[in-house]
């Protein structure tokens, strides 16, 4: 009988803690790695310098590249949606900032529930578009590894359980908002170890493209 | 000891006119969500309707289930209908005690052998007997002897329920619930610290009417009055899904009566009546007097995290748990830094340059 609310509140509790924990440590160890350990040193002569070219890099980079558009439309329209969808459902509905202010002690403003609602629903599709992609395009199907399929999942997992926790579609109540923490806490804990650590590193390898061509003097 | 007066009999000695009872009908047909021509039937029902003995039995519980039943307003249809059960057992109540109070419950349990209602409130300690006795007798050997005949059992409050507070961690006395004990019996479970005196007499009624207990969630609690939780039927709801919240109790927000979710309202997680039937015959409840829910007719509520702390919030404390994390993160990266910055160093020492010449000399 009390089983559900157990679950919920282990999630909420000890599995919690668990994971926050894997996630940090294992966070700040990557970036160590990168930042820290350093690369082996390059005695070539510098054909130009690194420093503005990666800044220039993490801005057009950041923009949509209207060659890939052409060619794989598909690859840039999921991907905006997906990462706007999970961005504004993640920071800005209520509950989150809640948890955030917890932990950080500051907050901000939330959205109205339906507005995040239809983010989360723009998550979905774009999410189901890049997996349709990933099996139909014969170049995808090609490139993709088991850790592909993993880090879609258990991205997948978060949005779709809190869509239905939100409109109350499994019940009882505790069960799905139980497995909605859980899925985020095994995203957590797999985060650090697969390519899901780009969130953090997003700008600081494309600074680094950026920055190699223009020691070897070339446009990135 | 139940009579044969029909409870149509024992209404009208009371002076409850025709038109009091059939008001009462139609508020508990539309209080079940039955359909209007429900009424005349459960009218004709409880008219007939022989009194049932009820047994309460009391284990460990703080007597306030019996406090809102009883307590709840001036005598109304409801409370005459509740009176006019044959309460033939109930420690509190009742003006017998010891020995005298126990051969009351056996009598009762004698005369309606599988018709009688029992109705328990209080978990049942399953550490130690002596833990909660009546008349020598412990807890557990009283339920298990009572409900062997019952027609239903009834589970009032959260503790009957669910444990309740008497199982909340650490759980002394290894509280369990009605439910844990007793398996071949139905069981309806009237959750809530403590449950609305309505949602009783509402499932009291259904059992005469229809000489049946009423459909069931997945806790064995009655739809009618669980199937929607304080969430969906909260009037402050509109400012959640606006996101205008109560900042502090006592802000411009929560004097505007907006969404109480970041002052701790468990009203996402619970399911009841509150919000419909409201408490004090209508008057307020928890989230209209400017309070948020917290969760009472739910399983481990006392557990779930601060009372004062938002549905999402971790129960331990996770500013801590980042807080020792990246402590520990920085130490061993920083160690990992170190050694290899030793390394690096090592090897920039024993680097050497070699020529064209040195190359071609040693081939």
């Amino acid at each position: 009988m009390n089983e559900p609310m157990d679950f919920l509140i282990w999630t909420r509790g000890t599995a919690f803690d668990i994971a926050v924990t894997i996630f940090v440590i294992g966070v700040i160890l990557r970036l160590f790695e990168i930042l820290a350990l350093g690369r082996k040193q390059n005695l070539a002569e510098p054909k130009g310098s690194e420093f503005g070219p990666g800044m220039k890099t993490i801005l057009t980079r950041s923009i949509p590249d209207l060659g890939t558009f052409r060619r794989q439309p598909l690859t840039v329209v999921a991907g905006y949606m997906f990462h706007i969808g999970l961005l504004v459902s993640l920071i800005m509905f209520v509950p989150h900032i809640e948890l955030f202010r917890a932990t950080f002690g500051f907050s901000w403003p939330g959205l109205p529930t339906p507005i995040v609602d239809a983010a989360a629903v723009l998550a979905i599709v774009g999410l189901l578009a890049a997996l349709w992609h990933r099996i139909m395009n014969p170049v995808m199907r090609k490139i993709t590894t088991w850790e592909d399929w993993l880090v879609w999942t258990l991205t997948f997992l978060p949005i779709l359980t809190g869509y239905l926790a939100y409109h109350r579609m499994v019940n009882p109540y505790p069960v799905i908002l139980g497995l909605h923490i859980l899925s985020v806490e095994a995203l957590m804990i797999a985060f650090p170890f697969t390519k899901l650590m780009h969130t953090f590193t997003v700008f600081l390898s494309r600074w680094y493209n950026g920055a190699m061509s223009g020691r070897r003097g070339v446009e990135s | 000891m139940a009579e044969n007066s029909t409870l149509g009999d024992s209404l009208r000695r009371h002076g409850v006119s025709r038109r009091g009872f059939l008001k009462f009908c139609t508020a508990t047909a539309s209080l079940m969500a039955l359909p209007p021509s429900m009424v005349p039937a459960i009218a004709a029902a409880l008219e007939r309707a022989r009194r049932p003995s009820v047994i309460w039995l009391s284990f460990q519980e703080c007597t306030g289930c019996t406090e809102s039943l009883t307590r709840s307003h001036s005598p109304s249809v409801e409370s005459l209908i509740f009176d006019h059960i044959s309460l033939d057992y109930h420690h509190t109540l009742q003006a017998a005690a010891g020995e005298a109070a126990e051969a009351a419950r056996e009598a009762a349990m004698h005369e309606n052998k599988g018709n009688y209602i029992l109705v328990v409130d209080g978990s049942i300690p399953l550490g130690n007997p002596g833990y909660s006795t009546i008349a020598g007798i412990s807890n557990l050997q009283m339920l298990e002897e009572t409900a062997k005949d019952a027609a239903a059992i009834v589970a009032v409050g959260t503790c009957a329920a669910f444990g309740g507070l008497p199982q909340a961690n650490p759980n002394p006395t290894g509280a369990v619930s009605v439910s844990d004990i007793i398996k071949d019996k139905p069981i309806i479970n009237v959750s809530g610290c403590p449950p609305i005196p309505t949602v009783i007499t509402g499932v009291l009624a259904h059992f005469l009417t229809f000489g049946a207990i009423p459909e069931l969630d997945q806790y064995n609690r009655p739809k009618v009055f669980y199937g929607q939780s304080i969430h969906d039927r909260c009037y402050r709801r509109p400012f959640y899904d606006k996101g205008l919240f109560a900042e502090t109790f006592d802000d411009e927000g929560a004097k505007a009566g907006w969404c109480l979710y970041k002052l701790g309202c468990k009203g996402p997680m619970t399911y009841n009546a509150c919000a419909t039937t409201k408490w004090n015959q209508g008057t307020s409840w928890p989230v209209e007097s400017g309070h948020g829910c917290l969760g009472c007719s739910e399983p481990r509520f006392w557990d779930a995290g601060g009372f004062y702390n938002a549905l999402s919030v971790p129960i331990s404390d996770n500013s801590q748990t980042v807080a020792f994390a990246a402590a520990a993160g920085l130490v061993l990266g920083a160690a990992a830094a170190g050694l290899n910055y030793k390394t690096k160093d090592e090897a920039q020492k024993a680097h050497g340059t070699v020529t064209i010449d040195d190359l071609e000399k040693k081939s």
